[in-house]
């Protein structure tokens, strides 16, 4: 697993370095960072706007304040379709939710369409990644299932095994009631939803069935439409390191008389489930301007050990493990925030600047403070802390460190003991420096 | 002509050098002297306060950067071997100094010395104290008298891999100096893969995560060019974790792990 996604990882990495070399890296991160946080700033205004303009453009909208009212409405629209049957393009805004076990629970057979979620529906497994949900998935361990499920030869090429999924799909697509999917972006000017991809099945799983729900956090509109063609380039740039998606769909509406293709309807469920309440904390409000492309993912040396699944829930990652305490709750979210080095490279890769080393420390502070983290830990801070202010007590406690046979009762020591578990003790110094410089002062 | 006063520094060892790496710091003040600087050694100093502010202590990290900032006095630059514990004081410090300590509370406190505390703009890394504010590397080339101080090449031969630590790295923007200063030196350093990956130090988080922490030193580890002599690199707490996981995995033939301070001491002869 560790070295599949590690894999993965780096290329998706190296990939993005090249692609944001092309550009104006500065100048683009600035520029979002800067728009997504002035939607943020007017949110209320650009949804009472974007509900408008999908009204006109013949759209049906829905609030939904928690992921299960956001469920609840999918159900009832497939009630009164007395539908069977969906197809559902990537969305990680799903997975958050648990809209799929919600869906089978309600007699639903759902269909994942996209080539890695299809993967790991198949071993009933949660995405592992924001963008490849499948990649702690080595190409064997695709052969292997899909020779399995659907008699493939175990050396299947990829491509032979892309043609052996699309051909299972195709009849799903063709049957399905109900087509569901995210959004990257809503433009509110002319409520416009924007989906990124590049396998075509998300265009299919909106135009083929005849009613299309998109299900859209309440932080993903964008002002105007002429905003999308910057951010759906950052995005990709950032997370394949492609110039653009294969495919950029932007629905504006069901089909209107005298189209041959379309949905007959189109919903937009705006779903806020602890959104609302993250955009008002004084710090990581700024969690919200994700636009979920996964670059911190690849990038982070934690990730690349880990993988996806070790966060517990749909978003993993740097991103994951600030964005849990803002939407679980900080005591659900334990231990995420603790989880990093803090080594800074997320937040050098962000396309919108989110301060994500600082926000970690920011959820281990509120932690802290309530009173989530170990007594130890606590105690020894402020024993710590009490000895900095006292040289004279902190020289005495820093000889004792050094006297310690580490090699003998290290295992036995708080904290000294996870470091025992896997590295050598360290060797301190015969005198510590600042004993040897004062003799040396004294001597003087 | 008129000669600048020779520049004098305070010197914070930082606590994982003074305990760790005694003789780096003496390498330390012995590269500093060489270059005509004057180095004090305020016996005052403590912690700057990171394990705390790593762990979300934020009152005990505010009063650790109080204690540290009332240590450091009040002009000229201060000098650590040490990038992260730097990097702390340029960037996070202005924070907790400037904000209320408590979450709790909402009081308002008066401004004392240390809000107003010139210490974050004063504070440097060694290698970056070295290249910018003495411009040591100019020198080599500089057409000035005889007697002007310069690095020698006592590091002549030697293979070295570099790690740069992320705080160095990305919150004090040091990447190419102690590359260069290693290079003005003599030494041939090695092209590393995963140079500016994290080691997995973390500080407590090397304690708490003990396993994720050491794959990722096993990463850096397992990527080392070969036929490297010596890895090297501006923190301690770094060398600790990439000894220590070299030490445990004891697969042999493993380079010393030295500090930077260290080979530039030797690097002068």
């Amino acid at each position: 697993m560790r070295s599949a996604v590690t894999a993965a990882a780096r290329t998706k990495d190296e990939r993005r370095q090249v692609a944001w070399a092309q550009i104006d890296a500065d100048g683009w991160r600035d520029w979002a960072r800067d728009l997504k946080t002035h939607v943020l700033t007017h949110l209320d205004d650009y949804l009472q706007q974007a509900e408008q303009s999908l009204a006109a453009n013949g759209c049906k909208v829905h609030w939904a304040a928690t992921g299960a009212d956001a469920c609840d409405v999918v159900v009832r629209i497939a009630e009164r379709l007395s539908a069977r049957s969906v197809v559902k393009a990537k969305s990680m805004l799903t997975e958050e939710i648990g809209l799929n076990g919600r869906l089978e629970g309600a007699g639903l057979a759902v269909r994942e369409t996209d080539l890695g979620e299809f993967i790991i529906q198949l071993l009933d497994e949660p995405p592992s990644h924001i963008v490849g949900p499948s990649l702690h998935r080595s190409l064997d361990d695709c052969r292997r299932l899909f020779h399995e499920r659907f008699g493939t030869a175990l050396d299947a090429s990829p491509e032979t095994l892309a043609a052996t999924a699309r051909v299972v799909m195709r009849d799903e697509f063709l049957d399905a009631d109900l087509g569901i999917s995210g959004a990257n972006f809503l433009a509110a000017d002319t409520g416009t939803v924007a989906l990124i991809e590049n396998e075509g099945n998300i265009r299919i799983s909106t135009s083929i069935p005849k009613v299309h729900v998109a299900l859209v956090g309440i932080e993903k509109l964008v002002p105007r439409f002429e905003d999308l063609s910057g951010l759906i380039q950052l995005t990709a740039r950032s997370a394949t390191g492609q110039p653009i998606g294969n495919y950029v769909s932007l629905i504006q509406g069901p089909r209107r008389a005298g189209e041959r293709d379309g949905p007959d309807e189109v919903h937009v469920v705006f779903v806020d489930n602890g959104r609302t309440n993250l955009l008002a904390d004084p710090e990581a409000w700024e969690i919200l301007r994700c636009v979920r492309c996964g670059a911190c993912l690849n990038t982070c040396p934690v990730y690349r050990q880990t993988g996806g699944h070790a966060y517990g829930w749909a978003y993993s990652g740097p991103i994951g493990a600030i964005l849990a305490p803002g939407l679980l709750g900080l005591r659900a979210s334990m231990p995420l925030p603790f989880a990093s080095s803090l080594c800074g490279a997320c937040a050098e890769v962000c396309p919108v600047r989110i301060p994500i080393p600082e926000l970690l420390v920011y959820w281990r502070e509120r932690a802290a403070a309530e009173g989530l983290t170990p007594a130890l830990e606590t105690a020894t801070m402020k024993i710590w802390a009490t000895l900095s202010e006292h040289p004279d007590a902190f020289g005495v406690a820093a000889d004792a460190v050094g006297a310690l046979p580490l090699d003998a009762v290290g295992r036995r020591l708080p904290v000294v003991r996870g470091w025992m578990e896997e590295r050598a003790a360290p060797q301190p110094s015969r005198e510590r420096f600042l004993r040897t410089w004062s003799r040396k002062e004294e001597g003087q | 002509m008129t000669h600048a006063p020779p520049p004098s520094v305070t010197f914070l060892a930082t606590c994982v050098a003074d305990r760790f790496f005694a003789d780096a710091c003496w390498d330390a003040i012995t590269v500093l002297e060489h270059f005509g600087v004057s180095v004090s050694v305020p016996l005052g100093q403590t912690c700057c306060g990171q394990p705390a502010h790593n762990t979300g202590r934020r009152e005990e990290a505010t009063r650790m950067a109080r204690h540290t900032t009332r240590v450091a006095g009040q002009a000229g630059a201060v000098v650590l071997p040490s990038g992260s514990c730097a990097g702390m004081i340029r960037s996070c410090y202005p924070s907790l100094l400037s904000r209320d300590t408590s979450l709790k509370n909402g009081s308002i406190r008066e401004r004392g010395a240390e809000e107003t505390s010139t210490l974050p703009d004063r504070v440097r890394e060694l290698s970056e104290f070295l290249v910018h504010d003495l411009g040591v590397l100019g020198r080599r080339w500089s057409d000035s008298g005889e007697a002007t101080p310069r690095l020698g090449s006592g590091l002549e031969g030697m293979r070295v891999a570099y790690h740069h630590g992320c705080h160095a790295l990305r919150e004090l923007g040091v990447r190419d100096e102690p590359l260069a200063l290693l290079r003005a030196c003599g030494a041939r350093v090695e092209s590393w893969d995963g140079d500016m990956e994290c080691c997995g130090f973390g500080g407590l988080f090397s304690a708490k995560f003990p396993e994720v922490s050491a794959g990722m030193a096993d990463r850096k580890l397992d990527s080392l060019p070969e036929d490297v002599d010596v890895v090297t690199s501006a923190d301690g707490g770094c060398l600790l974790q990439l000894s220590g996981r070299a030490g445990h995995r004891a697969t042999g033939g493993e380079p010393s792990f030295t500090h930077l301070a260290t080979l530039l001491r030797r690097g002068l002869t």
